[in-house]
């Protein structure tokens, strides 16, 4: 055992009368789905951060994730060092007025030219909440499937190199809504 | 009597989900059976540690509250 177990002492409860057994908490489980499937549409702070809350969440229930990023979801998955991304001027103008990576994110409301995502950021902290920078690099590390969209990649200008690493291979609509069938549901 | 408590949890002063996810985490560890204790200080940690217990099926044998301190005692399932 590790260095950290602990035996209790003789007589000590550890299992007190309120305790449900084993048995009474399996009894009642309901018909599970296994799967979550988000959409991540979104790119802005506020609905970046509950995509990853609920992705690596799902996760550690045990269940499969898959996050499928989507036009403006896809913007967080970019690193945050690269800046000027696209090929031709509209997509380098895109990049420029949008700001990829997940430690610039925007609020949708109150955002106040990056006041209000810096005091997010600093009450998350007081607070013992994970950035959505951990969040991400939680999620991949829990085997959370990141699947960018090929189709928005392709028009905004963004390869694969600009985007993080540890993501999956990039897939249309067709890959995110098969594998949703049975999952649990979500359109962020 | 005694019951061994294989691995211990200090989540104080972490909010959802990090707490649950931490837990996870740590669970994979142990073998099935064994006993893991998680002191957290979130509230909403008392129904999360429920229905993920509920949901994954390994057992929440304590739930319990001192001093602004909650202390969670999960029992890896069997396979």
């Amino acid at each position: 055992m590790s260095a950290t177990s602990r035996v209790y002492a003789a007589g000590t409860p550890v299992v007190p009368p309120i305790a449900q057994s084993a048995e009474a908490v399996t009894e009642k489980k309901p018909e599970l789905a296994d799967r979550m499937v988000i959409f991540a549409w979104s790119g802005e702070l506020d609905k970046v951060w509950p995509t990853l809350i609920l992705a690596t969440t799902a996760a550690a229930m045990g269940k499969d994730t898959t996050v499928f990023f989507t036009f403006w979801g896809l913007f967080p998955l970019v690193k945050n060092e690269v800046r000027i991304t696209g090929d031709n001027w509209m997509q380098k103008m895109l990049s420029l007025m949008n700001r990829g990576g997940d430690e610039h994110l925007k609020l949708s409301k109150m955002n106040f030219v990056g006041a209000g995502p810096a005091m997010m950021n600093h009450l998350a902290k007081e607070h013992g909440v994970a950035s959505p920078h951990e969040l991400m690099e939680i999620a991949i590390e829990m085997g959370v499937h990141m699947v960018p969209c090929q189709m928005t990649m392709d028009m905004m200008g963004l390869k694969r190199s600009d985007l993080i690493d540890g993501i999956d291979e990039p897939a249309g609509a067709t890959k995110a809504l098969a594998d949703a069938q049975g999952a649990i549901t979500l359109f962020i | 009597m005694s019951i061994t408590i294989a691995k211990s949890l200090d989540l104080k002063g972490l909010s959802c989900p990090l707490p649950i996810i931490k837990t996870a985490k740590a669970m994979k560890e142990l073998a099935p059976g064994e006993l893991l204790e998680a002191f957290a200080t979130d509230p909403g940690a008392v129904p999360d540690f429920k229905a993920w217990s509920q949901t994954t099926g390994n057992a929440l044998v304590e739930s319990s509250e001192s001093g602004g301190v909650y202390r969670f005692v999960l029992k890896k399932k069997e396979i």
